[in-house]
């Protein structure tokens, strides 16, 4: 048999620990639990997007069947960590986090006003048809172009002298009007919505009324008890959440929103269980979205295509209640060799409600605008764009004068090139056209930092020889629990059908949420640790029991075995170990983090994408017909599900190219494109074969597993890829996404 | 969505007689629009009459038309031996609406009722002229990206959503009629006077009396079955309602057209058949420069939003590829 470790990962790939539950219905999601008297809540939600709520008529909807209470701000029981509401009221001020059914301001449209709890969700959202509410209206502005003039400095940055928001130059910030080759251009990033398959759902229990558990559906179970136990003042170890299986989640799941707290609210205050479910269109103004951003380029390279300069400004838009700050400009600093950068990050708040973190935050919007600049440069140059990049390749890091801790981009980029034949791309746009369809091939790099929190986890083996490993990580997609699997399988030679990996409840060992593509970074080294430690005391106790396994010795661990050497035959099982010493289990738990070495390194993870584009001349169709994506991203774990985060992160960079669109009637501060009817996400159709490769090296200086994170480089430059490949079929720049064919005609 | 009363009568007479007793009743077939419409709160039927059960699925050939049940369902016609034999044409329409699984629900009758998908009608909470008649049009000076071109001559619109069907516009390139069961018994309607134009009762998408019932409709054979082509021009590769759809068909011989049909979808409230388009491709050869012209001719008449000025170009040239596809020139 082969062995089954980190470091030799090409081996067969697990397929998903919980594929079979999930596919045969077996997988409880949040809306799924059946609590005994369970009730309903709906939310019914304003249609204005500034003002206040003069006055509510209930009379229908109490008297529809099955209400058993509505609640509103006027009746609403208050949420003990939260202060009491001013008298007479007064308008949230800037960086106060949205409290619902709290005051009477109405700061977005499509904010909860009112709650209908009724025996049964149809009851419910019947009664919720009911409720008459009218507003004081106020003038709203929602209109981001017409508002840009009120752009600023968050004041989140203002306050932080060591922000990472700050304007930054290195060089000469005038250095651009000198450059031999100049572009300058604008990028727009419209609104772009989370519409996960399972829509965010909550059912929330009191027990003895100072006893809170919460099914949930979030992106982090102990930040989630955290901020509940906060909200309603409870100690920490009152709340438990639990959240074993997401239906996907993309950064929506990071904060506890709102409806949560309603709910939570709702179960309180009529003293039953409450499930609250969202609908579709609530998702557009519950679980935040991608910030509308626009962002201004200037790139300056001399003839020989050596970048001299780089301004990079964006502006995304914020609630006028809270700020959300993204790394849109940020990896403008790293990722060229470039003598003299500038970078500036404003915000512009609107009656809206607060953006939020989507897959690739901050850079899959930097990426796009960036990497178009790119490919326009290259263009002005006569310079293949790979070419262009490898001129100013990166070979240490420029922003912080630091060595990388390992960078593979130039092999991503060879291995791209030459899976997709790069070679065959022609440098003149409209020059390649097949079956009647204009064919155009464009690339992108992508960069994403790495992030590696403190995690814990615990590995107990049991009498059986069967072990489990617990962490209180979570699953939004990428298959967690297989990847852990893998790694303690590979440390404790253990077939992986005998571990079992424990995750989504708050009980189980600290660990952080799952975003910024932290996950395997941090639990996978918890996890590879914690059962180092395990296997060390299995070993020691076996070493009691014979000489070959004494410390110092060659002992090995396989098939669930201890072993004297690699060659020795006869081995001792990990059961007939625990047996011969009396125990019923053995445990190890352990914490793993970053150390010096983040002072030493700088860490990043990179990749490269390579689209292939047909646009119907006529109609302005385009079709992406071949993907190529490639990552450095240190050791791969698990091929098989890496895979399908690729897939998914290119997929959804498809969307955000060609499609995802959340547009807003300005005059209502309203969305129109609220359903899925209206706001397109990519279907089977439009997705070709895509061709994933990893480099697939360690990267020694990050963590013990060598492993970075792969969730958002995975769409990080998509868009922009999608966007040169359609420049290179048809010679039009499209600087606004999505990329729709009323853009191309 | 508000409580309603189920009923579910076995014969068509039983059917007309329950809608005429409840004049708040609406037919449901496959439910795959109305049932939408209900969640929203665009439609609240008091008592829904399940249709299902009637014995209106056939498809048949009689004489010298393809009759086609009311509740066929869209799958079922579009793979059926005498739609692709006989109207090619159709079954390439249908399969270019909605996703698998809808059209497996979906039936021809229903088909031909689907109200607008319009934003502004979904969301109760905008004014709405086909909703909530009066209240005005939000798409006119709104969000007018998927919104109407062409419209009545005669009248300002009070409408300019465009009706959604993929099916409706190929039966308006074909010479169809709709079957009616009513009170008074059975009538026929020319497809082309099936549906409305954007009047004043922009609540009204058809001719259809209240209570009656669409049993089936009639497809003439022709003869298009060699040239034709449905092109629909969409924001994604399946499952999108059309920018712009085209459906062509020609009936050419010795290298010349003979009779020509171009009915247009997306661009007005009811398919949009292209009449002086047909005359001035009779008796020519087939080529690009005459579809262009024909193509450009008549979108004089069209008038645009402020978003969707580009389906002035875009639907001339959904017409040439089309016809061109249609004509089998490359």
């Amino acid at each position: 048999m082969k062995k089954q470790t980190p470091d030799n990962p090409a081996d067969n790939s697990l397929s998903r620990v919980d594929g079979h539950v999930k596919v045969t219905g077996a997988a409880t999601y949040s809306a799924e639990y059946a609590v005994p008297g369970l009730v309903h809540a709906v939310l019914v939600t304003s249609t204005i997007a500034r003002g206040s709520i003069k006055a509510f008529d209930l009379q229908e909807a109490e008297t529809a069947p099955g209400v058993l209470a509505i609640i509103t701000h006027l009746n609403a029981q208050p949420v003990p960590g939260w202060p009491a509401p001013k008298q007479p009221a007064e308008r949230a001020p800037a960086g106060t986090a949205f409290r619902v059914f709290y005051d009477p301001f109405i700061y977005f449209d499509g904010q909860p006003v009112a709650m209908i709890v009724a025996d049964t969700r149809e009851r419910a959202l019947h009664a919720a048809s009911l409720v008459r509410v009218t507003y004081q209206q106020e003038p709203h502005q929602t209109h981001f172009e017409k508002n840009i003039g009120k752009a600023a400095i968050p004041l989140n940055v203002q306050r932080s002298k060591n922000s990472p928001f700050q304007d930054y130059t290195r060089g000469n910030a005038g250095a651009w009007a000198q450059a031999e080759i100049r572009i300058e251009a604008e990028y727009t990033i419209p609104t772009q919505h989370h519409q996960p398959l399972e829509p965010h759902a909550i059912v929330a229990v009191w027990e003895a009324g100072d006893k809170l558990t919460v099914y949930d559906k979030n992106q982090g179970v102990k930040s989630a008890q955290g901020q509940l136990a906060q909200a309603f003042k409870l100690p920490r170890e009152h709340v438990q959440v639990v959240s074993p299986y997401i239906g996907g989640a993309f950064g929506s799941g990071i904060r506890v929103w709102p409806h949560t707290v309603a709910a939570v609210m709702a179960a309180k205050q009529v003293r039953r269980p409450v499930k609250l479910v969202l609908g579709r269109e609530q998702m557009f103004t519950s679980v935040g979205y991608r910030p509308y951003t626009v962002q201004k380029i200037s790139l300056g390279a001399g003839k020989n295509g050596q970048l001299q300069a780089i301004v990079h400004e964006g502006v995304g838009q914020t609630s006028m209640y809270e700020e959300h700050l993204e790394r849109t400009v940020q990896g403008t600093r790293t990722i060229y060799a470039c003598p003299n950068v500038t970078t500036r990050y404003r915000l512009l708040p609107l009656d809206v409600n607060t953006p939020t973190w989507m897959r690739g935050p901050g850079d899959a919007t930097g990426m796009f605008a960036l990497e178009s600049a790119m490919d326009e440069l290259a263009f002005a140059l006569q310079m293949d764009p790979l070419e262009f990049r490898l001129k100013n390749y990166a070979e240490s890091d420029p922003e912080r004068n630091l060595p990388w801790s390992a960078k593979a981009l130039r092999e991503c980029y060879a291995l791209g090139a030459e899976k997709f034949r790069w070679e065959n791309r022609q440098m003149q746009p409209r020059a390649v056209s097949r079956n009647g369809m204009l064919v155009g091939y464009g690339m992108a790099s992508s960069l994403y930092g790495f992030h590696r929190h403190p995690s814990k986890a615990r590995a107990v083996l049991r009498a059986d020889g069967s072990v489990t490993v617990q962490s209180a990580t979570m699953d939004i997609g990428p298959g967690t629990g297989t990847a852990m699997t893998r790694i303690a399988a590979g440390v404790l030679g253990m077939n992986a059908k005998k571990i079992r990996f424990e995750l989504g409840h708050s009980a189980l060992p600290d660990a952080p949420g799952q975003n910024g593509s932290s996950t395997i970074p941090s639990v996978g080294s918890a996890v590879y640790v914690a059962c180092e430690s395990l296997k060390g005391k299995l070993l020691a106790l076996a070493g009691e029991m014979d000489e070959r396994f004494k410390a110092g010795r060659q002992a090995v661990v396989r098939d669930g075995q201890v072993f004297g050497s690699d060659e020795d035959k006869d081995g001792l099982s990990f059961a007939d170990i625990l047996k011969h010493h009396h125990l019923n289990e053995l445990e190890a738990a352990e914490e793993s983090k970053s150390g010096a070495e983040r002072d030493q390194y700088s860490m990043y993870s990179f990749g490269c994408h390579f689209v292939e584009v047909q646009v119907h001349p006529l109609t302005g169709e385009v079709r992406v017909t071949r993907v190529v994506t490639c990552a450095d991203v240190g050791a791969i774990i698990n091929h098989k599900t890496a895979r399908s985060q690729s897939i998914g992160g290119v997929v959804g960079g498809i969307g955000m190219a060609l499609m995802e669109h959340s547009e807003m009637d300005h005059r209502f501060g309203r969305y129109v494109t609220s359903d899925f009817a209206g706001y397109h996400i990519p279907v089977h159709a439009d997705i070709p074969a895509i061709e994933v490769y990893y480099i697939d090296k360690p990267d020694v200086h990050v963590n013990p597993i060598g492993s970075k994170g792969l969730g958002e480089i995975a769409i990080v430059g998509v868009a922009g890829a999608v966007a040169n490949a359609v420049f290179n079929a048809t010679g039009r720049r499209i600087r606004t996404l999505p990329i729709t064919p009323d853009k191309l005609i | 969505m508000r409580p309603f009363q189920y009923l579910r009568p076995k014969t068509v007479g039983e059917a007309v007689t329950m809608a005429a007793d409840h004049p708040d009743a609406q037919y449901i077939a496959g439910g795959t629009n109305l049932i939408d419409l209900m969640k929203r709160g665009i439609t609240s039927p008091s008592t829904l009459i399940d249709i299902n059960h009637l014995p209106l699925k056939k498809i048949e050939h009689r004489y010298d038309r393809t009759r086609i049940g009311a509740l066929a369902l869209n799958s079922d016609v579009a793979q059926h031996k005498l739609v692709t034999r006989r109207q090619p044409l159709l079954a390439e329409a249908l399969l270019a609406g909605a996703s698998g699984q809808i059209r497996n629900m979906a039936t021809v009758g229903g088909n031909l009722l689907q109200r607008t998908r319009c934003s502004y009608f979904y969301d109760v909470a905008m004014p709405c002229n086909k909703r909530n008649p009066g209240s005005g049009c939000s798409a006119e000076g709104g969000i007018n990206r998927t919104h109407a071109i062409f419209f009545n001559a005669n009248e300002k619109p009070s409408c300019i959503a465009v009706h959604a069907s993929d099916m409706c516009v190929a039966l308006t390139a074909l010479d169809t009629d709709v079957v009616i069961a009513g009170p008074n018994g059975e009538r026929t309607l020319p497809f082309k006077d099936f549906h409305r134009l954007s009047t004043q009762q922009p609540e009204l998408d058809t001719y259809l009396a209240p209570g009656e019932l669409v049993t089936a409709i009639e497809v003439q054979d022709n003869a298009f079955t060699e040239h034709h082509h449905y092109l629909k021009v969409r924001d994604r590769a399946s499952y999108a309602f059309a920018l712009v759809a085209v459906a062509a068909a020609l009936q050419m011989d010795g290298g010349k057209i003979w009779e020509a049909r171009v009915a247009l979808g997306g661009v007005a409230h009811k398919p949009w058949r292209y009449w002086a388009v047909e005359l001035m491709l009779r008796g020519n050869a087939p080529s690009e420069k005459l579809f262009r012209e024909v193509a450009e001719h008549e979108m004089r008449s069209a008038k645009a939003g402020e978003y969707n000025a580009y389906k002035i170009n875009l639907t001339a040239n959904a017409m040439v590829a089309a016809l061109k596809t249609a004509a089998g020139i490359s």
